[in-house]
This record gives C-alpha cells, structure tokens and sequence, in this order.
C-alpha cells in the first residue's frame, strides 16, 4: 500500500488561509489503512481547522468528504458538486489522489494535506515500513524476496557494503541491513549462489530515471473499444 | 600474479613494485576542505619517499572536501603516486566515466572503487545520493574499459582507452562475516588487480580471514594489502572498537594504549596542565606507533600478503616512523 504522514495542523492551516470555502476531501484506500487520510482522520482534520482557525479569528467553511478511491475519476465525480463548491480542496489522499482531483477538475485549487512517504506495510501497530521503490524491473527473484532497492539504504545491487554491522545498516542502528537479510535468508534456504554472481548495472530506464513512466495494455484497450461499439 | 613478460596492465609504480614482489606501502592523503593547494603539498611532501603511492579520499564520510582528481595532480607534481578514490555516491555512470578519462589524461594510474560512505554521515545529509552503480560493477567497468577497450555503454574506444591498475576495499570484519571472504572473491572477480583492507587490529582474526581467502586462491589473483593505522589513544581504540563497524580491536592492544598512560593514571582531563596533557598524548602516540609497527611486521609473515596499506589521515607524519620500525626504509624504485 501507499503509505503516507499527516501534514502539521499548522502546515494545514497555511495552506487555506486564503479561503473562504474548504472541502477536507478523505480516502478510503490506502491511507485509511495507515491512519492518514481515512473518513476517522478526514472528520477530526476538519474539525481541527474548524476550531483552529475559529480561534484565529477566521471565518472558513470548512466540510469534509471522503471517496473510496481519490485516485479514480469515477469516485471524484460522486463529490463533484462540494469539490466545484469549494475555493480550496484540502486532499488528505496521497499525492496520486491530489492530481487525479486536478485533472478532473482544472478550475479548483487542491492543496495535499499528507505527505505521500513511501510503498509499504505495516509491521506491528503503529509502525510500517519501506518495502518496493517500484523500480521498474523486480528483482526479487535474485534476492530470495526482500528488495535490495528499497531496503538497502544504498540500492547496492552487490551487497552488503562495509557498514554492516550486527544486522544493522551503517546510517542507523533503527535501520535494518537490507543484505544481511538477504544473505541470513538465502544462506537458510540453501541459494546462497543467486547472490556469488556478480549482477551486471541495474536498468534505470525502467525506473523514475527514465522519466515519468505509462503502461499501456492493447489487450485491455481492445476490448473497451469492442465493448463502446 | 601475472606472467612476468606480460605488459604492464598500467605501469604505475605501485603495480611495478607490487609485481617486482616488494612488500609494498601504500598511505592515505585526506584533501583539504578549501582550495588551498598548499595543504595538499605540505602532506605529500610529509609522505613521500615513505610509501609507494597514496590513496586520495574522495569526499570522505561524505564531507565535501577537494576533489580527488584535482589533489591527486597536486601529489603527482610533489612526486608522490596517488590512488585515485572515486565512490559511486555522488556520480552516476557518465560522470564516473568522464572523470576517469582526464584523470588518466591528467597521469593518474592507479584507482580505487569504493561505494562510498552514506551521506547521512556527512556535512550535506539533505542532498540526493546516486548509487548509479555499486563499488563491484565500478571495478568491472574500469577492467574492461582497459582490457576490452569498452564503455559502460558498450560502445569500444577508437584510441587511448584508460588503463588503470584497479582497485578496491575488503572489510574482513564486517557482517555477515562468512560472506565476507566471498565478497572479496566476487571484486577481484569483476577485476580488481589489488585490494586493501579496512583497519585490522585483531590478527588472529585476520588469520581466520585469510586462510579463507587462500582457500579460494584469492592471492594468487590479486595483490593484498592489510590496513593498519596507529592509534592515537585508548579512547580512540575503545571508539573504534564499539563504534565503527568492522574493525575489531582486542582488549590487549587497548591495555597496551592504557598502560603507555599509566603514568597520569586516575588525573582528570580538567585537572592535567597543558604540559602534563601533552606529554601523556606523546606517551600514547608512541605505544600507538610501537603497535603499528608490529602489526606490519607480523603482516609481513601472512601468507598472501603482498603489502600494508598505512591509515593515518591528520597524522601523516607517522608513516615514516612506521615504514622505518617496521624495517621498509628506504622504498624500492622499479623501473619501468
Ligand atoms: S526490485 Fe524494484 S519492483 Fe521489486 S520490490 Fe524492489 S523496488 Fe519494487
Ligand atoms: S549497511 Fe546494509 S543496508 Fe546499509 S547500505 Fe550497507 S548493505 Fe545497504
């Protein structure tokens, strides 16, 4: 999943002082799940701003909504009448959700009221953790399943480097050593050969390094085609 | 090791010494952080004639400090061979490439391929790392750029193609510890022709460490250099010991350091005169220097073993007490 950090109340009330009319616009996918941007976090970040700017001696309308999906057209056109009603939409969907809400409607200003973090899970409560990069070309195959792109704090695609130590990377001691996991799982599982060959340059183009990236699938537009004739 | 009638894969003097079987002594020189060339002179200056060539740090623990081109062509003038450390942190492969060839333009030999320190440990922890490549395919892509005549890209040089004598670092002790010798075999495999090693205190250890390495025949195919360093206290040693990952530093060497102070035993740092401070500094650096030496001594009698490669950054001046104890004075000339 998608996760993503609640942006300082502080940080939120800058971005709608200008307005007179704010929707606090949730979703029900991804960041509900981590506790960011759910229908639960959308009402209290409403009210939030509702009292705080009240005590700031401002007059805002502020409502709030969640969709189930931010980041499908579809579920936007279902609130299509609050997002044109308000001067300002205040996104608490991650960053794809904002830009899906300007691309469907270009003439409102939506502002994110998350930070959009990173592709992971959650590993105990309260806590979740990095797991893909989306790199464009997975090699998980290679490392027994756990992401040297993502985990390694270096992307080594060679590792582990000389700053392992005690299963721990060398920027933090909080920080698991994506290689030493490789290499304990590998060892257990008898693969430990994967990781003796030397693995040539990763392809970036694959990656964000290519520039933005689009995947087009001719068997799906084919039969959207059939089905509108 | 190569044939003997084979060419010489770069003809530095570290690769002619190295292949005329000398032990060999390599040392460090750290670049100012300022354009100062001044700086960079004065050290070589300090270390020449006391090793074989120098490693110049590029942008060590990430703190940005002259480049090691530029301060490798200040030693070079000084008549000291440098060791041109390029890292993959702060250059993707065009920039590696590009850099390598005016260095070699420029008379620069002899490189070594490291992945480089992350840069949360340095003075720009904001900035953007690359990691384009890591330390391994940089040492196959300067190999081949000498020995297939080859880009990363593929694309084959006309002319000139760099040849470099192509190194690369061993941390023996680092986790996990039984990858490591495998790990050594994997870059002298994508084509390191030497390998120095991170700072080893602990020799029995690196006994262990190297038995494996001439298990797997490691030795035969490339020159080893150990490093060892002085101590400067027996803070530095405990540091070292619980700090830095990799290097291990036994209970004895850092009673040996305790010991050297045993005469200001139990003084406070804030009840000690000036005098009494300096004198107990110079009494550790002594042991520490005493230390150093009978590591390269004992490294000397380690089976595949072809050199030391002596860390001792803002203290070059022990070098030379160093090569001179450990009986290395003079250095060997090879000529070309
Ligand atoms: S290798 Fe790439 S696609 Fe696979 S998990 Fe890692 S970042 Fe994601
Ligand atoms: S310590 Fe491990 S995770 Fe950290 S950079 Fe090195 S190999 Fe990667």
């Amino acid at each position: 999943m998608i996760v993503a950090e609640q942006k300082s109340l502080e940080e939120m009330k800058a971005l709608i002082s200008d307005a007179e009319k704010v929707l606090v616009l949730g979703c029900g996918t991804c960041v509900t799940v981590c506790f960011a941007g759910g229908e639960k976090e959308t009402m209290i970040a409403s009210s939030s701003l509702r009292m705080a700017t009240k005590l700031d001696g401002k007059d805002i309308k502020i409502e709030h909504a969640t969709v189930q999906r931010q980041c499908e057209w579809e579920y936007l056109d279902q609130v299509a009448d609050q997002i044109k009603d308000a001067d300002v939409v205040l996104s608490l969907g991650c960053g794809i959700g904002v830009q899906a809400i300007v691309e469907r409607f270009p003439e409102s200003w939506v502002v994110p009221g998350l930070n959009t973090t990173f592709l992971g899970l959650p590993s105990e409560q309260g806590v979740w953790v990095e797991r893909c990069a989306a790199c464009g070309e997975c090699v998980l195959d290679i490392t027994g399943g756990i992401c040297p792109i993502a985990r390694c704090s270096k992307s080594l695609m060679n590792g582990p480097c000389g700053g392992s130590e005690d299963g721990h990377c060398e920027i933090d001691k909080d920080v698991e050593c994506a290689w030493q996991l490789i290499y304990d799982r590998l060892a257990a599982k008898g693969k430990l050969d994967s990781i003796l060959k030397l693995q040539p340059p990763k392809d970036w183009s694959s990656s964000r390094d290519g520039g933005p990236r689009k995947i087009v699938r001719p068997d799906l537009r084919f039969i959207n085609e059939e089905l509108e004739e | 090791m190569e044939n003997e009638k084979k060419e010489y894969l770069s003809g530095s003097s570290l690769e002619r010494i190295l292949r005329a079987g000398y032990f060999a002594v390599t040392g460090e020189l750290g670049p100012p952080q300022n354009a100062n060339p001044e700086v960079v002179r004065k050290k070589a200056k300090v270390l020449k004639g006391n090793c074989d060539a120098v490693n110049i740090t590029d942008n060590q623990t990430a703190i940005v400090r002259m480049s090691s081109i530029g301060a490798g062509i200040l030693a070079e003038q000084e008549g000291l061979e440098p060791i041109i450390q390029m890292t993959c942190r702060d250059r993707n492969r065009l920039a590696i490439q590009s850099d390598l060839l005016g260095a070699y333009a420029l008379g620069m030999r002899n490189l070594l391929c490291l992945t480089g320190d992350h840069q949360a440990f340095g003075n720009h922890p904001t900035s953007k790392n690359v990691f384009d490549i890591d330390s391994l395919q940089l040492v196959k892509a300067v190999a081949d750029m000498r020995d297939e005549k080859k880009f990363m890209s593929g694309d084959e040089f006309k002319s000139s193609e760099p040849r470099f004598l192509v190194g690369a670092a061993a941390a023996p002790f680092a986790d996990p510890l039984d990858f490591r010798p495998y790990r050594l075999a994997k870059k002298i495999e994508a084509g390191a022709n030497f390998i120095q090693t991170q700072l080893v205190y602990d020799l029995d250890a690196f006994e262990i460490y190297m038995k494996k390495v001439r298990e797997l025949g490691l030795h035969e195919k490339a020159y080893i250099l150990a490093g060892v360093g002085p101590l400067k206290s027996p803070m530095m040693a405990k540091y070292m010991k619980n700090n830095v990952p990799g290097i291990l530093v036994p209970d004895e060497l850092i009673e040996r350091m305790t010991e050297a102070g045993a005469e200001w035993k139990g003084k406070k740092k804030k009840d000690m005169t000036k005098e009494e401070k300096r004198a107990r500094s110079k009494a550790w650096k002594a042991e520490g220097i005493k230390i150093c030496i009978d590591l390269v001594k004992d490294m000397q009698k380690i089976e595949g073993i072809a050199g030391v490669h002596i860390m001792a950054i803002e203290w070059e001046s022990a070098v030379k007490e160093i090569v001179e104890g450990a009986g290395l004075y003079p250095r060997p000339v090879v000529e070309a």
